[in-house]
């Protein structure tokens, strides 16, 4: 199968690759930039664990061709810690138990952080809404909605 | 003062504890909710999953599924696929069998399998060959390019009519002329006499369908076969390895120490990865037959429709006997369980229900007839309870059948016929233990905490504008560390065949010249605490800050003698491990410290990282400095084993308590004896018109004995009351009745999202401790799905009240909903 040139942001790192038209997204980042933070559950979009954010917006990264990202800026879980200390959403979920297996967190993590950079002083329907499009199958989710309010109220510290 | 019914031999019927750690007043590291150490690199991206393994030359295989329920395979054509440009290799199964010999199975007689299926198909999804080529891409173009010819045969769906089918539809004719696998009937203690007392008969007709872990992620292996010294090395999410390897190794046909499995994290198991036997034996299968290693990673739709991990399926006619003033005296039923195509585990989950099968309650005696079916459907393995969540199911709905026949308040009824704290340890009909708790404390907690006045005004306001709220309640058993004698204990006596009795689990502990402390695990990360728990025990026994301990994992090569997390054992059996090997680490250390202050060992104790004479502050070396005194000054301390160079020391624990059953199974002795305990309370609104049910509260309090972490205690509780609103209200894997799965996806099989949760679940805990334990600790990993069921069923029954609707069935989906509505209001009509 011919290959197609693509150019792109990934974590702010400028990409160039020649890759199957059909790939997927996922496929992609974890295959061929070795990103393996991007899980793979379901393959048909219900579960989000692969959620990564193309230009800001929360995306199913199994039901996009990695074509479609050409010109884009894709960001993942290993876009949120910088040098070695962990982000604040991570800092939340890690105090308030959000994880256990810890195979959805990435894409709980991604889609928290497109809420907070679109709504900064969210409620907790607000982050409750945010995160229902993703399926966690340990926690029963409450600790992931604490999780994402106290990393809130960490970067409301912070920036104090 | 113990309990024990008349029909069993009292006489040394319970062992001695072997406890050696006895529960305190306080702790220092147990008990704390301290943050996760398995954490950080879960939170980074860094898990090191299944599919996150990539070898150097590795290739990727894909399956083809069969299509069909139940055929026989007349012809496989693969030389479309084989000239596919990419394809390294394509194995049927009649190809697969010439080097590989069927994957590992315990049931009497034995139900072969094979990793891909030889000569007939048995349910849809079944693997009918295999391709290993340089991406996933290709070898999923070429399984489409395989063709494939069947002869269609009977399809067997429904388990009472499997129970007579013959000829054609049998599944394994090599077995016998039968879908039926096993019917036998066991009876513990006096129940003809107990009914003949009886003042009242309740019966019900009770269906628990089939649904399963789902965990997000799927199972997967990377297999590498090296020729040159014949060995495999497989990686995988797998959690039983240490147990089940060697049998592994047997399907493979090579000796033990030829297969090293390395367990990597596992992304959610709920019992389902368990046994990835299959998973595993094909892996390897290809590895070793296209000379690379290969990376065999299931996805959703081979998970859903193959994963060998269905649960129960069960259909129940159930009699209760009871006094009139609300006595329970016996229990009678019959169980047809629906184990589909293959019966991996034999009748395990039946045996494991009979651990708990009289619930929290004082009932004299029981009887079973189980009668395990056969049908073309994926087989069953393990989910969270082991078939023990459904007898809770029954054993409560059989209570609040009473309960309603009887016209008494369902609250005070279960605590009349509670076990009270006196009677402990308490023997149940079956022969199984309970070896302590305090029920009616659990039971008074989870109503102060619900406040049940309020929920009452919430539905006698409810009920007066002609809405359906209602009050559910459970008081349930969570049985915790397993022994092995559940899987073979109901076989037939003459052919109990692999009668297992061992399930230990040990440890390894090293501690380097620099004081850190490095534990070995026999178990894997399955996708709980190991790490955390470990850390904290281990913390505890040396007081030490849990900074300066390491937590690794053991592959098979490495790390025998270990069970794995399952049945609620990890944290009471490595409890007991790392006490053991702590033991054995701390008499040493305090040798070579005596030495170093001159003191006698006798005189010395840990506290704050040091070794220090008792009572004297200051006089004191930390751990750093004993453990380089050990590793480094071999001449500075006395000839002889005892003061052998380093610190290392390990330790195989054994099942604390275990018993053989009776020869003739009058009962089937000790076999799951750390007997945690639970009360749900659920109040919930019922949409008569829509049939949707909205969870408006919640209660869980548990009592799972000493805690090690309430924080990932309650996680369990929550996640697995979020599992329990699942199997009550969406999930379901059903199969139509040409045994297609109609639920093979996440867009048909739902299980539960945010918006299915209550507000909130509120936690309780009491804490019982286990006279026979490491600090009296009880497993709790099954936590709330094995209170959910009934507690929410109940709460429908309560709100449908008005209608005199029974709920028999689930899932409470709105179909079944509206459909019981709507027949009751037609019954008025």
């Amino acid at each position: 199968m011919a290959g197609v040139t693509i150019n792109l942001r990934v974590n702010g790192t400028a990409t160039t690759r020649t890759i199957e038209p059909r790939m997927l997204l996922s496929d992609f980042l974890r295959e061929e930039l070795e990103l393996k933070g991007t899980h793979v559950g379901c393959e048909h979009g219900v579960c989000g664990t692969c959620t990564v954010l193309l230009d800001g917006q929360s995306t199913r990264a199994c039901l996009v061709f990695a074509v479609q990202a050409d010109g884009s800026d894709v960001r993942t879980v290993e876009s949120l810690s910088k040098d070695g200390k962990l982000h604040a959403l991570q800092e939340g979920f890690w105090e308030k138990h959000g994880l256990q297996c810890g195979f959805c967190t990435p894409g709980m993590l991604m889609a928290a952080t497109e809420l907070i950079e679109k709504n900064p002083n969210p409620s907790l329907d607000d982050i409750r809404e945010a995160v229902s499009s993703n399926l966690c199958r340990c926690t029963g989710y409450y600790n992931i909605v604490d999780s994402i309010a106290a990393g809130i109220a960490k970067m409301k510290e912070a920036s104090k | 003062m113990s309990t024990i019914p008349k029909h069993i031999p009292a006489e040394g019927y319970i062992p001695p504890s072997r406890q050696r750690e006895q529960p305190r007043s306080q702790y220092k590291y147990l008990g704390q909710n301290m943050k996760r150490v398995e954490d950080p690199r879960l939170l980074t991206g860094q898990g090191g999953y299944i599919d996150d393994i990539k070898l150097p030359n590795m290739a990727y295989a894909a399956v083809l599924r069969s299509d069909r329920a139940h055929a026989r395979i007349k012809r496989i054509d693969t030389s479309k696929a084989k000239a596919l440009p990419g394809v390294i290799l394509v194995l049927t199964g009649e190809e697969a069998k010439k080097m590989t010999g069927p994957t590992a199975q315990f049931a009497t007689p034995p139900v072969v399998q094979y990793c891909i299926a030889v000569d007939r198909v048995r349910h849809v999804g079944e693997a009918v060959a295999a391709v290993v080529a340089e991406t996933r891409y290709i070898a999923e173009d070429a399984c489409e390019l395989i063709e494939v010819e069947y002869e269609d045969l009977p399809v067997v769906i429904d388990a009472l009519e499997s129970m007579k089918a013959s000829g054609d539809a049998v599944l394994h004719p090599d077995r016998g002329p039968t879908n039926i696998a096993h019917q036998k009937t066991f009876t513990f203690g006096p129940v003809d006499d107990d009914f003949a007392k009886a003042d009242k008969i309740v019966r019900r007709h009770l269906r628990w369908p089939r649904s399963g872990a789902q965990p997000l992620e799927t199972v997967g292996a990377v297999a590498h076969y090296a020729s040159g010294t014949g060995k495999f090395t497989v990686y995988c999410n797998t959690s039983f390895v240490n147990y089940v390897g060697f049998v592994i190794a047997g399907s493979l046909g090579v000796p033990a120490h030829k297969l090293n499995v390395i367990p990597v994290t596992t992304g959610g198991s709920f019992g389902s990865k368990l046994f990835t036997h299959k998973v595993i034996t094909l892996a390897a299968t290809l590895a070793r037959a296209c000379g690379r290693p290969v990376k065999w990673m299931e996805d959703r739709l081979d998970n859903t429709l193959s994963c060998d991990n269905h649960g129960s399926d069960r259909i129940y006619d159930c009699q209760l006997a009871l006094k009139n003033d609300g006595t329970m005296l016996s229990l009678k039923f019959r169980v047809i369980d629906d184990y589909g195509a293959y019966l991996q585990f034999g009748y395990g989950t039946h045996g494991n229900s009979l651990c708990q099968v009289v619930g929290p309650y004082q009932i004299n005696s029981v009887q079973m007839e189980l009668i395990a079916v056969l049908t073309n459907k994926c087989q069953q393995g393990a989910y969270r309870g082991f078939g023990s969540e459904v007898t809770n199911w029954m054993v409560e709905r059989m209570v609040d059948a009473a309960v309603d026949e009887l016209k008494l308040d369902p609250i005070e009824f279960r605590r009349k016929n509670l076990i009270k704290p006196e009677q402990f340890p308490y023997v149940i009909p079956t022969g199984n233990l309970y070896d302590s708790g305090n029920y009616p404390a659990v039971l008074d907690e989870a109503l102060r905490i619900a406040k049940i006045p309020n929920w009452k005004d919430v539905q006698a306001k409810a009920r007066a504008e002609g809405r359906c709220v209602g009050i559910g309640i459970a008081c349930c058993q969570e049985r915790s560390v397993f022994s092995a004698t559940e899987f073979w204990s109901l076989n037939p006596v003459d052919a109990a065949n692999f009668t297992l009795t061992s399930s230990p689990e040990s440890t390894h502990i090293r501690i380097d010249p620099t004081g850190n402390i490095q534990v070995t695990l026999g178990s894997p990360f399955w996708g709980n605490s190991p790490e955390t728990v470990a850390t904290q025990l281990v913390a505890e026994q040396f007081q030490c800050d849990p900074a300066n301990i390491n937590i690794v994992y053991s592959d098979t090569a490495s790390g025998y003698n270990s069970t794995g997390p399952g049945g609620s054992r990890f944290t009471v059996m490595i409890a007991g491990a790392i006490v053991g090997a702590s033991i054995k680490l701390k008499e040493k250390m305090l040798r070579i410290a005596g030495r170093m202050l001159e003191a006698k060992p006798s005189d010395l104790e840990f506290r704050d990282g040091k070794i220090g004479v008792k009572g004297v502050p200051g006089m004191e070396k930390t751990i750093g400095e004993v453990a380089l005194f050990a590793h480094m000054f071999r001449l500075n301390l006395p000839d002889g084993d005892d003061y052998a160079s380093g610190l290392d020391a390990s330790y195989v624990y054994d099942h604390p308590l275990t018993t053989m059953p009776a020869a003739d199974r009058s009962h089937l002795g000790i076999f799951y004896p750390i007997m945690g305990h639970m009360c749900h309370l659920a109040l919930v609104e019922v949409d008569a018109k829509t049939g949707k049910v909205k969870i408006l509260d919640y209660v869980a309090v548990h009592d799972a004995g000493t805690l090690v972490n309430p924080m990932t205690l309650a996680g369990h509780i929550r996640g697995g009351t979020a599992q329990g609103i699942g199997s009550t209200l969406l999930e379901q894997f059903y199969y139509d009745e040409n045994g297609q799965l109609l639920t093979a996806t996440f867009t048909d099989y739902l299980i539960p999202t945010l918006h299915e949760m209550p507000p909130q679940i509120r936690v309780g805990h009491v804490q019982t401790p286990s006279p026979f334990t490491e600090y009296g600790i009880k497993g709790g990993g099954e936590g709330g799905r094995m209170g959910a069921p009934p507690a929410l069923s109940a709460a429908v029954e309560d709100a449908l009240r008005p209608y005199g609707i029974k709920i028999d069935e689930l899932p409470l989906t709105p179909k079944r909903v509206r459909g019981l509505v709507r027949a009751a209001e037609q019954g008025k009509g």
